[in-house]
């Protein structure tokens, strides 16, 4: 029997040893019927690679993202040293989608650690407390929800000035209702359940039922998503970006890259498109992933 | 001694036009040691008087006195749970679906301040007849009788003194039922606990325990003891139509 069988065979065991051996023996059953699903596969490898080029940015880029060329400028695709072409300044589009990648990266993290972090705590206090707290917390969410979500974005960068960092505010501000009501809707459903009444008998107190009770059932419903809403935010974010809210050039955000090319569309389509492509591949790629996860991840599917 | 004692025990749930009166001036004792049934149709209220006397039915009026200290409103102190555990119908549904048999156990003991937690968690197991090999469980990992056997050890954690049993083998399949009423009755003769037992089911109930009390509509008919049970010795119609239908 080789080494790595034996690993398998302790990890697939029926009967784990202790809590770290249990807990790993699931982890690695998720990954297994994870694995299984071809197209979240290639959602998660695009995805690496994206960190990975977001990290490797100044090793990839053949170029400075910044030095401009006008000599060379709206050099069309496959041009010596320039594969993607250059833009309207003479820049090189590859250097700049790898380095805008970062800024991707920065702004999916950053809305991804508020919106449904803000929206589980809400949705979750709202529908387990109930009453007074209920009313006033889901009115607050009906007032955001009511507006459109770009325009309520445009106004709160518009307020704060213009600006990545203010970006990313505006677009958690925005994105955390959904959230919310998500949460509130599992609350409801778990917090009349006989499993909460067995713990309040153990004398548990609301935070603890909260915390450890409520929120392991609401999150695998609100990370699947958050990968779904991923590319909705990605657009967002490029569409601030497109308005010329959010990264200021010379930044290389892909959204405002798009934004430069608009003027040049007809005669020199590759400066728009390029990014253009680059958003969508990411935003397919968070998709696929969040379709692989909600198959591993939901409850119901496991029982 | 009396265990429990409830007298005059009115709930209702909803208010005003809306409300429903689940249960009607109910009173009995229980007696140390003693097993008592509550025996009824659906509806007739005979889970709700549980959920009344450990606070998850928070209307209620009367007098509920459990080991001499009268309870009131709609809050238990700590120290009401190390007395006073519940076993639910539904072994399905009891089991939080993301914690295993360990998680559920240990955060328990963890609840009522044990030391020790490791050691307690194996005994647990062993005293409700799963082995060690079902410590790391989920609940979707094991068959009905042995849930109820994970929801059974539970409630024996905080080593209570007296156990509401909300009809414990409803759910299982009959072949389980029997097993699991001989844990619970070997479980009572090995700690000395005293049983409130509710059931639809009079052959469980004449096996179970020493008195019952009939209920009807939210009210309690009769009070009379499993021997008279066994003649057909019912004095109130509605019992002795309860017996017949069993027979």
């Amino acid at each position: 029997m080789s080494e790595t069988q034996t690993l398998r065979q302790w990890l697939l065991t029926e009967t784990p040893t202790s809590r770290r051996h249990a807990k790993l023996s699931a982890l690695y059953q998720g990954w297994l019927s994870f694995r299984s699903n071809t197209m979240a596969m290639v959602g998660l490898g695009i995805l690496i690679a994206l960190i990975l080029i977001a990290f490797a940015a100044p090793l990839l880029a053949p170029h400075d993202p910044f030095s401009q060329d006008l000599g060379n400028r709206l050099a069309p695709l496959g041009t010596d040293g320039h594969i993607f072409g250059t833009d309207s300044l003479g820049r090189d589009i590859l250097s700049r989608l790898i380095y805008g990648a970062r800024i991707t990266l920065y702004i999916v993290a950053l809305v991804a650690l508020i919106a449904p972090v803000a929206g589980l705590l809400v949705g979750t206090v709202s529908g387990y407390v109930g009453g007074w707290a209920d009313v006033v917390l889901m009115r607050i969410t009906d007032i955001f929800l009511a507006f459109p979500r770009l325009v309520l974005a445009l106004a709160f960068v518009a307020a704060l000035g213009a600006g990545i960092e203010n970006a990313v505010l505006a677009i958690s501000l925005t994105a955390w209702p959904p959230y919310a009501r998500i949460a509130r809707a599992e609350t409801l459903t778990i917090r009349s359940s006989d499993y909460i009444s067995a713990i309040k008998l153990q004398g548990a107190g609301p935070i603890r039922i909260i915390t450890k009770h409520i929120w392991p059932l609401c999150i695998s419903s609100l990370i699947v998503r958050v990968t779904l809403d991923m590319a909705g935010i990605i657009l967002a974010a490029a569409g601030l970006g497109f308005l010329g809210l959010g990264a200021q050039p010379p930044s290389p955000e892909w959204g405002a890259m798009i934004s430069e090319g608009r003027r040049f569309i007809l005669d020199h389509w590759w400066v728009a498109t390029v990014p253009g492509l680059a958003i969508f591949t990411v935003s397919l790629a968070f998709n696929l992933l969040g379709d692989g996860l909600r198959d591993v991840l939901d409850p119901k599917a496991g029982e | 001694m009396t265990m429990l004692d409830v007298n005059g025990l009115n709930v209702w749930f909803g208010k005003n036009r809306d409300r429903v009166d689940a249960v009607k001036g109910a009173s009995f004792q229980v007696g140390t040691g003693e097993s008592f049934g509550l025996v009824g149709e659906s509806g007739s209220g005979k889970s709700t008087i549980l959920r009344a006397i450990t606070g998850l039915a928070p209307d209620w009026s009367g007098i509920i006195t459990v080991d001499g200290t009268p309870i009131t409103g709609k809050k238990r102190p700590r120290g009401f749970f190390k007395t006073v555990q519940m076993v639910f119908q539904d072994p399905y549904a009891s089991l939080h679906p993301r914690h295993s048999v360990d998680q559920v156990l240990g955060e328990t003991l963890h609840l009522h301040g044990f030391d020790d937690i490791d050691g307690r968690v194996a005994k647990l197991l062993d005293d409700v007849g799963l082995g060690q090999k079902f410590r790391f469980r989920y609940p979707h990992q094991l068959s009905g009788g042995q849930r109820q056997r994970v929801a059974i050890a539970r409630a024996l954690a905080p080593e209570p003194t007296l156990l509401l049993l909300d009809e414990p083998t409803s759910a299982l399949d009959v072949s389980v039922q029997a097993e699991i009423l001989n844990l619970l009755a070997d479980l009572r003769a090995d700690r000395g606990l005293t049983y409130l037992m509710v059931s639809h089911d009079l052959s469980v109930i004449g096996h179970m325990c020493d008195r019952l009390a009939v209920m009807r509509n939210g009210e309690i008919v009769e009070i009379l003891d499993v021997d008279a049970l066994r003649a057909s010795n019912a004095a109130h119609p509605y019992s002795q139509q309860l017996l017949e239908a069993s027979l």
